[in-house]
This record gives C-alpha cells, sequence and structure tokens, in this order.
C-alpha cells in the first residue's frame, strides 16, 4: 500500500507587486503596491505624487491673467475646460457679465473638449482590452478638435485658450469651417468606434462586472463625472449649476447601473453624442443671434487689449500696461466656481486680498478625489482588470498630483 | 417629493442649532459661509449629513488655509453640496498654531481621506482619527510644510542656480 503524502496547510503566502510608477499599462505616473494572491489582487496601495507641480503654491504668486497656463497642466487632455473654468471663476469674482455669444463660442469648444477627453478615454479601454484598432482610426478626430484648437489659440495640447473676459480673437473662418465639417463627419467615425467595441463579446466579457463600485459609496468618496453617473447618479455641474448659458441647451445626462467599466464606457460614449447634438445646437444659435462680432466682454480693467491697439491706441495702452504689471483692482472675495471638466466637477476656489496674486487658489482636481476609491473597486479582481478599471476611471497624472 | 428646501432655512437651522458656536457668518458671492468653533465642526457636519430635509451628503472639497497674522493663523475650509436641494454651503474653523488639530471627517465622509492628507501635506494641519496621517504628494522627508506662508516658492538656500540673468534677485546685487 502507498503511503499517502500529506500536505500541511501552510499559511497563504501573497506577492507584493509594484504596478509603476513608469510602466506602459498604466498610461501615466501611478504607482501602485498591490498585494496579490496568484493573479488575484488582495489588497493595493496607491503611491502618488510623481509629477506634483505645487500649482497651488506657485498660484499665490502668478497674477491673475498668467494661471490659466496652470490650469492647462492639469487636466492635459480637455485643458480648454480647465482655462474656462479658470476665466470665469475670474468673471464671477470681477461681476463681467458676457455676451451670449461668447457663452455659445466656449461650450462649442468646452464640448470638443469633452470629446477629445473620453474619446482618449475610451479609445485606451479598448486598446487595455486588446483592440488597438478603434484607437488607431479615431485617434484622426482628436487630432481634427486639436487642429480647432490651433485655428483658435495657435496652440494644441496646453491651449492656454480664451482671455479672462472672452476670447483673445474672434474664430476665424477656417475655424468656424473646420467645426462644422467635425459636426458633420464625426458621427461616422464614433459610430464606427462603437461597432468595434460596443457590442463585442470579448470587450464585453472583460469589461462588464469588473471594478464595480455602487452609487452610495460613489457618493461617499465624492466621485463626480462619468464616474459617478456610471454609477447611477445624475449629477452633473452643466445642469445643477449651469454656467456659460448652458442652461439654454437641451441634452440628457447619461446614467449608468452598475458602476462597471463598461458603464464607464458607455456614459462616456453617450455623452460624446450629447456633446455633438449640444455643438450643433451652439452653432444654430450662434447662427441666429444679431450679435456676428463680439467675443469678448467690456472689461477694459481685465481683458487684454489686442496688440495693435496697444500700439495705436494711449487707452488699450494703458490698461495694457497695468493689467501685465498687475495693478488692476480686483476686489476683495473669495469665490468658488466650477464646471464640468472630463472627469467630473473641476472647481476653483479663489480667496482674493485685493492684491495682484490670489492669496489662496484651491483646485478640486476630480481625478485625486476619486482615485482614493481604486484599491476598494479593484480588490478581489484580476490584474488584468486592474488595469483596465484604471483606465476606465480616466486618471489623469497631471490633474491628480497638480 | 417632498418640497426642496432653502438656503435661508438653513442658514435658520444651523443659527438655532449651532448659534453659539457659530463664530461669524457672511454671504460670499453665490456662498453661504459659516465660521464654527473648532470642537463643534465635525458635531455640524454630521447634523448637515443626517438631517432627512438638508441631505448634505456630497463633500465637494476641502482644503487647508493660513493667515499668518489672524490670532488663530490655521484654518479648514469644507464645502459641502446637497445634491436634492442642489444647495452648497461652506464651513470654515480656525486654530492656533499651537492646537493643530482637527477632527477627521472620515467617519461621515470616505472622500475627506486624502482631501485631509493633503492639509497635513501643505499646512501640517493634524486629523484626530485619521487612520494614515502621512505626506501625500511630497516626499517623505520633507521637514517644512510648503504652503504655509512663510515659505518661499523656492528653496533660497539653494546654490545651484544662477538667477541673474533671470532677474530673480534684486538689482542692486546685479553684478555688472
Amino acid at each position: 500500500m502507498k503511503e499517502e503524502i500529506i500536505i500541511q496547510p501552510q499559511e497563504k503566502q501573497y506577492t507584493t507587486l509594484n504596478l509603476g510608477p513608469t510602466h506602459p499599462a498604466t498610461h501615466g505616473i501611478f504607482q501602485n503596491v498591490l498585494k496579490m494572491d496568484g493573479e488575484i489582487v488582495m489588497d493595493a496601495e496607491q503611491t502618488i505624487g510623481y509629477i506634483h507641480r505645487a500649482f497651488e503654491k506657485l498660484g499665490e504668486h502668478k497674477t491673475y491673467y498668467q494661471i490659466p497656463t496652470l490650469t492647462d497642466r492639469m487636466n492635459y487632455c480637455s485643458s480648454p475646460i480647465n482655462n474656462m473654468g479658470w476665466h470665469m471663476t475670474m468673471e464671477k469674482l470681477i461681476k463681467c457679465e458676457l455676451p451670449k455669444r461668447v457663452d455659445y463660442m466656449r461650450v462649442i469648444i468646452m464640448e470638443l473638449a469633452r470629446i477629445s477627453d473620453h474619446l482618449i478615454c475610451n479609445s485606451v479601454v479598448g486598446v487595455d482590452t486588446g483592440a488597438m484598432t478603434g484607437f488607431l482610426y479615431i485617434f484622426q478626430w482628436r487630432e481634427f478638435i486639436y487642429e480647432i484648437y490651433e485655428e483658435i489659440c495657435g496652440a494644441r495640447l496646453t491651449t492656454n485658450i480664451g482671455r479672462i473676459g472672452g476670447y483673445e480673437r474672434n474664430f476665424n473662418e477656417t475655424a468656424w469651417r473646420k467645426i462644422k465639417h467635425f459636426v458633420k463627419e464625426y458621427p461616422k467615425g464614433l459610430k464606427e468606434f462603437e461597432n468595434l467595441l460596443m457590442r463585442n463579446r470579448i470587450f464585453m466579457d472583460r469589461t462588464i462586472g469588473t471594478g464595480p463600485i455602487s452609487a452610495e459609496r460613489a457618493l461617499n468618496y465624492s466621485f463626480s463625472g462619468p464616474n459617478l453617473r456610471a454609477a447611477g447618479v445624475d449629477y452633473d455641474v452643466r445642469v445643477m449649476t449651469p454656467y456659460s448659458s448652458y442652461q439654454d441647451f437641451d441634452f440628457i445626462i447619461p446614467v449608468g447601473v452598475n458602476g462597471d467599466t463598461y458603464d464607464r464606457f458607455m456614459v462616456r460614449q453617450q455623452e460624446m453624442w450629447e456633446s455633438l447634438s449640444i455643438i450643433q445646437q451652439a452653432l444654430d444659435k450662434l447662427d441666429k443671434l444679431e450679435d456676428k462680432t463680439s467675443f469678448h466682454a467690456d472689461v477694459p480693467e481685465f481683458y487684454l487689449p489686442p496688440k495693435e491697439e496697444v500700439y495705436n491706441d494711449m487707452e488699450a495702452l494703458i490698461y495694457h500696461f497695468k493689467i501685465v504689471m498687475s495693478e488692476a483692482n480686483v476686489p476683495k472675495g473669495e469665490v468658488y466656481h466650477c464646471v464640468e471638466g472630463g472627469n467630473g466637477e473641476l472647481g476653483f476656489y479663489l480667496v482674493s486680498d485685493g492684491g495682484t496674486t490670489p492669496y489662496r487658489l484651491h483646485f478640486r482636481r476630480p481625478c485625486y478625489i476619486y482615485y482614493q476609491a481604486y484599491p476598494e473597486m479593484i480588490r478581489g479582481g484580476y490584474l488584468s482588470d486592474a488595469i483596465l478599471t484604471m483606465s476606465s476611471m480616466n486618471v489623469i497624472a497631471g490633474e491628480l498630483d497638480s | 417629493m417632498a418640497e426642496k428646501a432653502t438656503i435661508e432655512q438653513v442658514i435658520t437651522t444651523l443659527n438655532e442649532k449651532f448659534g453659539e458656536s457659530i463664530v461669524s457668518f457672511e454671504q460670499q458671492y453665490d456662498f453661504p459661509v459659516f465660521n464654527i468653533k473648532k470642537d463643534k465642526l465635525f458635531a455640524l457636519v454630521k447634523f448637515l449629513y443626517d438631517d432627512e430635509q438638508f441631505q448634505f451628503r456630497y463633500l465637494t472639497t476641502a482644503c487647508g488655509l493660513h493667515y499668518p497674522d489672524a490670532e488663530q493663523p490655521f484654518g479648514m475650509m469644507y464645502q459641502l453640496h446637497s445634491l436634492t436641494n442642489n444647495l452648497r454651503i461652506r464651513i470654515k474653523s480656525f486654530t492656533v498654531a499651537t492646537d493643530l488639530q482637527f477632527d477627521s471627517l472620515i467617519p461621515v465622509f470616505l472622500g475627506a481621506n486624502w482631501m485631509e492628507r493633503e492639509a497635513f501635506d501643505f499646512y501640517g494641519i493634524k486629523f484626530k482619527g485619521h487612520p494614515k496621517m502621512t505626506r501625500i504628494l511630497n516626499v517623505e522627508d520633507m521637514d517644512y510644510f510648503p504652503m504655509r506662508k512663510e515659505y518661499k516658492v523656492e528653496d533660497e538656500t539653494r546654490t545651484d542656480k544662477n538667477d541673474t540673468m533671470f532677474g530673480r534677485i534684486g538689482n542692486d546685487q546685479v553684478k555688472v
């Protein structure tokens, strides 16, 4: 008779795995120390701050018109929204009313930025499930959106678009033509992208049920944006606290049910369609407006005048000098303004003591707040799903670390 | 559905319930701002969270504050949002440098975790009951709190940079 081999149960051994900080799968500088049981993630701990650039401190030492360049570098996938958010915060502080035309022009650019943000996020979710094609083809549209920015402000990624009080210049003919072309042609590209992924068996198997979070937990973690909406809460800043005339537009807020990767993907996908419809509505509204020329509000104390005027007009020269030497009279007070950024509620808390720079500047960065919940969302799942969850949450390193 | 609460109701109720602990109240643009004594901060937030009518169940943001010349130089700012009533409120609380500690809001809002760590990282404000009171964005061996007003943007002790060409030092120091 063979002797039985009895294996003594030993204490369970876990593996510690460093995911990141620089690993192609994490799309940015994130480090996660994972406690693994085979392929299952038992626990995780994030280390952040690898690209911390002290924006809040720098903000206290920069004049008001220099700060948009800091905001660019937060969520660099949709920097125009950040820029506009800052301009609107300042406009709230100085109580400046904008012409409707400027509001609608801002809406167009912000919605384009939202599309480019969601488009990157969703196509990268595709790449992480092994579907490179969608990413490759849809990127020509992101490129096209960047060309539109380029027509308007000359920059592509870190745009510094617009000024306090409006835009630096009117949109040129090419810009209008490109926006119209985008609205007309993009649906085809987006439809093609959807056909590739939305009902794809492999994609659905990989994404449904991975990285879920309940609505209650998401709210408690202060989630916002598409990630919160995927969990089933219809909180959208554009509807709750309308800014830049969003109340004039007709659009729906897509919500998910399970808060998993598939829901996040679908919410973003649907939001792109809504953004397109908003851009179309804005174009129609602009057509109907009598005002065809104004591109900034009448606030000479804060709005940087065009260079031709500075060289030829005494008044403009004085204002230019005052703004650049930061001698404009900024009122004292505290103001908080929030916009619906690509990732959620992007807030600017500004304390002004009437001086040349903000006394205190705090950015509410949606990424920073919802990335806290990441360990909870990946616990008990596979490592490959953890990577997918991260890309579907759209954690942007620049925004995370400020 | 019950009628939505108004911000006036919130202000009246808070004045009734916490009247003695409210140091000051002001309206800053579209925000009512309450300055509350430190020991009642947690109770106030908990009350606003639990109240069936107000339901302030969303912590928008929190950050540290520093006013070096004030009697109580360090403070925290919290912004709560009632999604059901669409009301927003800002709560501030101040303390002296020798007692730099607030109650942690984590029992009410999980999201407060990193916001409080950020305040610790940049201002050195500690939170009672926080599970992991360590630096979050800055390096761990940093020995100062960079957002305090006394710290300059650039480290003044650095000798490896020559700033003569960039106008960072006074004109009197420039050698021609």
